[in-house]
């Protein structure tokens, strides 16, 4: 005959109950009830687990005294993520997620620190799916020395949201010494990007079945902090810095003409591109200058310091294709000009909206 | 990359501007009476822009961007008929990238689909099709435009509906052709073109033989071009060539492609599936005769103008709008009144601000800095004399 068990064992047992079961993720996952509860601790919390995260407040408490030791300006941004396919070569939604916000603090010449995750789920989201996202959020969290610290689940109905939107905020801090800014650019400047561009939108491209091109690109979705660290150990008076997203390199560069009110000319020849990307955007007539990239990154830097600042980036391991593409000229202002590789020039406008295919 | 770098090579580009430089001295033109050559494609204008090519030219050599975008040209009008049929609950519209930002007299399609219109973006109308196999309930209407080019796969798709029997699929078909909007520009009294770029793709379909009538009758010397850059360069070296040795022929430079006789098997299905209309309008050139194509009676299931109602209007151009003078080289893109300050890609009222390929939209974008920047401040003066 069982013995009538004792209350802590009881209470033991009701703890091992916070594993997720079931195949998907119902309208119950965000109820705020147990099965969230689970989906928390048994997901998010395993994953992500951190003394910032594990008393699982409705807030993360940071010590501000931490903070003010390491700079004098905090920085803080928030992204949401919202790509289609979620799975691609070279990463996933969820590697976006963390590194995305990772390089947008970074860019500042910040020391990444904290991310908040938000996910918003469709219901019928599959749990594997999930938990493959999340893992990938772990891995690149881990790469970019960065926690997460506090998040947010929902569930919609399904239709309401397209499988799975995440939403990451971080917070960094900046060295009082840095003063990187989009206005900061001069004429002669040099401008330096970091590699081959145009790589994750190629692969997302790639990744959609509708247009059956067969590619081994994959996403370059990578953090910079620890490049752009690298970066600024040289060559602390980087005028402008900025990560190539949406939009490719060509919105960056207008937006640092425009606020620098300068000409950014750029050499076709010079700027690292894959055989393999021109070759999509030969087939699909787009241009891989307005291409979306996760790891690239735009510097411009004082002429006297371009060649040691390359030097530096080159020997990053994610810097090895850096490439000065261009200088920065005086006029015509909030111009960027492109020297084409057929001895000709073009203006490299802002897109209006997405890059739309022609005919023929 | 290979097939593309070799048509891309800026020192054979160097060699070929020194021959046309001496010939258009040889030939006499200077840069207050230039010779214009007119590049009729799109596509060509494209290239001409992207790689900077005007630049490269003499000055006396004056380029002038013809009719050649499908997109720019199509009326507002039709583009009204095109949002009425998107609208409809049971369709699924079915378009090129490029169309979707054509402005109609309320609307684009950009802006119906974020209204609840079913608009999806396709790279063939095959594609088209088989949206229309995954959804039987719907009806599959595809967007069909462009010139000779596009009209084959648009014939074959319609022929490949037939014989698989699909009930729900139709085109609400725009093809333009390209010869009689030739004829029309070289009988316009205002015309001033020594010569013509001949579009490749074009030709590819319908073979050299419908250019002939600008070299016999016209008098002017045709060449057939590839979209690379040197291809456009080498034809034109060859325009100013036969100028300079006062000769008029039809001459092919894409020979890699176009074959005299073009393509027969696409020449085929368009004969099976597609009949000349009596009129067309364009927008900017007005009602041109024989320039449209319809479906035949015999496919007359897969006409989207047959089974749906549509609006059916003329839209008239705005007044201010200057598109038809820029189409016939009558006035550069930069001084039309609207260019840059009412009319900007990001508001086009003209059409050929819509389109990468159109003429406005590629001076703006691309441009030559100079003229753009005079104009839009001088456009903005006049706007805020017209303001006050």
């Amino acid at each position: 005959m069982k013995t009538k068990p004792a209350i802590p064992e009881i209470i033991n047992q009701r703890k091992r109950t916070n594993t997720v079961t079931g195949e998907t993720i119902t309208m119950a996952h965000g109820s705020g009830g147990k099965a969230m509860r689970d989906l928390i601790v048994d997901i998010f919390l395993t994953s992500f687990d951190n003394e910032l995260l594990s008393p699982l407040e409705d807030q993360a408490q940071i010590d501000l005294g931490q903070l003010v030791a390491q700079g004098n300006r905090l920085a803080f941004t928030t992204d949401s993520y919202v790509v289609a396919p979620l799975f691609f070569a070279g990463g996933d939604i969820g590697t976006l997620a963390i590194n995305g916000t990772v390089n947008d603090l970074a860019v500042s010449g910040a020391k990444p620190l904290y991310l908040t995750c938000a996910m918003i789920i469709e219901e019928g989201f599959l749990i594997a799916d999930l938990r493959k996202i999340v893992s990938s959020m772990k891995l690149a969290a881990e790469a970019a020395g960065i926690q997460i610290v506090t998040g947010d689940t929902k569930v919609v109905e399904r239709g309401a949201a397209d499988k799975i939107f995440i939403n990451t905020a971080g917070v960094g801090v900046i060295p009082a010494h840095l003063k990187i800014g989009a206005n900061q650019a001069k004429p002669g400047d040099k401008v330096i990007i970091n590699g081959l561009v145009g790589d994750h939108g190629a692969a997302i491209i790639g990744a959609r079945k509708d247009l059956a091109i067969e590619t081994d690109i994959e996403s370059d979705c990578q953090p910079l902090n620890d490049l752009i660290a690298a970066l600024l150990s040289v060559c602390p008076d980087v005028h402008c810095l900025r990560d190539a997203t949406r939009g490719g390199i060509a919105t960056v560069l207008n937006e640092f003409a425009q606020a620098s009110n300068v000409c950014i000319k750029i050499d076709e020849t010079a700027i690292p591109i894959r055989n393999e990307v021109r070759g999509i955007c030969e087939i699909l007539g787009l241009d891989p200058l307005y291409l979306a990239n996760e790891g690239k990154l735009l510097a411009i830097v004082p002429a006297e310091r371009a060649e040691a600042a390359l030097a530096a980036m080159r020997a990053h391991p994610m810097g090895r294709q850096s490439a000065i593409i261009g200088e920065v000229v005086e006029s015509p202002e909030e111009v960027v000009v492109l020297r084409t590789s057929f001895g000709g020039e073009r203006v490299i406008d802002m897109l209006v909206g997405d890059q739309l295919p022609r005919i023929c | 990359m290979k097939y593309v770098d070799e048509f891309r090579d800026p020192e054979l580009a160097k060699h070929l501007i020194r021959e046309i430089e001496s010939l258009v001295l040889q030939i006499g033109a200077s840069e207050k009476e230039p010779l214009q050559i007119m590049e009729f494609c799109g596509g060509h204008t494209h290239t001409i822009f992207r790689y900077g090519i005007e630049q490269l030219l003499p000055k006396a050599i004056e380029l002038v961007h013809g009719p050649g975008c499908p997109v720019c040209v199509l009326p507002m009008g039709r583009v009204d008929d095109c949002l009425a049929l998107a609208e409809r609950p049971e369709v699924i519209f079915a378009t090129f990238g490029d169309a979707m930002r054509v402005p109609g007299s309320q609307k684009n399609l950009l802006q119906a689909k974020a209204e609840g219109a079913d608009v999806r973006m396709v790279y063939s109308p095959l594609d088209a099709l088989e949206l229309a196999r995954q959804n039987p309930s719907r009806e599959v209407i595809f967007f069909a435009l462009g010139f000779e080019t596009t009209m084959p796969s648009t014939a074959l798709t319609v022929l490949q509906a037939a014989e698989e029997g699909l009930k729900n699929f139709s085109l609400f078909c725009n093809h333009i052709t390209t010869v009689p909007t030739i004829q029309a520009i070289l009988e316009s009294p205002s015309m001033r073109i020594d010569g013509f770029v001949a579009p490749g793709h074009v030709s590819m379909v319908v073979g050299v033989e419908p250019f002939q009538f600008v070299a016999t009758k016209f008098k002017k010397p045709i060449v057939i071009s590839g979209f690379e850059p040197l291809d456009i360069l080498q034809s034109i070296w060859l325009v100013v060539k036969q100028i300079a040795e006062k000769r008029c022929l039809v001459e092919n430079q894409y020979l890699r492609v176009v074959e005299r006789d073009g393509n027969p098997v696409g020449l085929k299905a368009m004969a099976a599936v597609f009949e000349l209309r009596e009129f067309f309008a364009w927008r900017g050139l007005g009602s041109i005769e024989h320039s449209g194509i319809k479906i035949k009676s015999e496919y007359a299931q897969f006409d989207a103008e047959q089974r749906f109602s549509m609006p059916n209007l003329d839209v008239a151009d705005p007044q201010s709008c200057q598109c038809g003078d820029v189409l016939k080289g009558s006035i550069k893109p930069w001084q039309c009144k609207v260019f840059g300050s009412s009319c900007t890609p990001e508001t086009p009222m003209g059409a050929l601000m819509v389109s990468s390929e159109g003429a406005c939209a590629a001076y703006y974008n691309f441009g030559n800095l100079p003229q753009i920047r005079a104009a839009k401040s001088s456009n903005s003066k006049e706007q805020s004399k017209i303001l006050s």
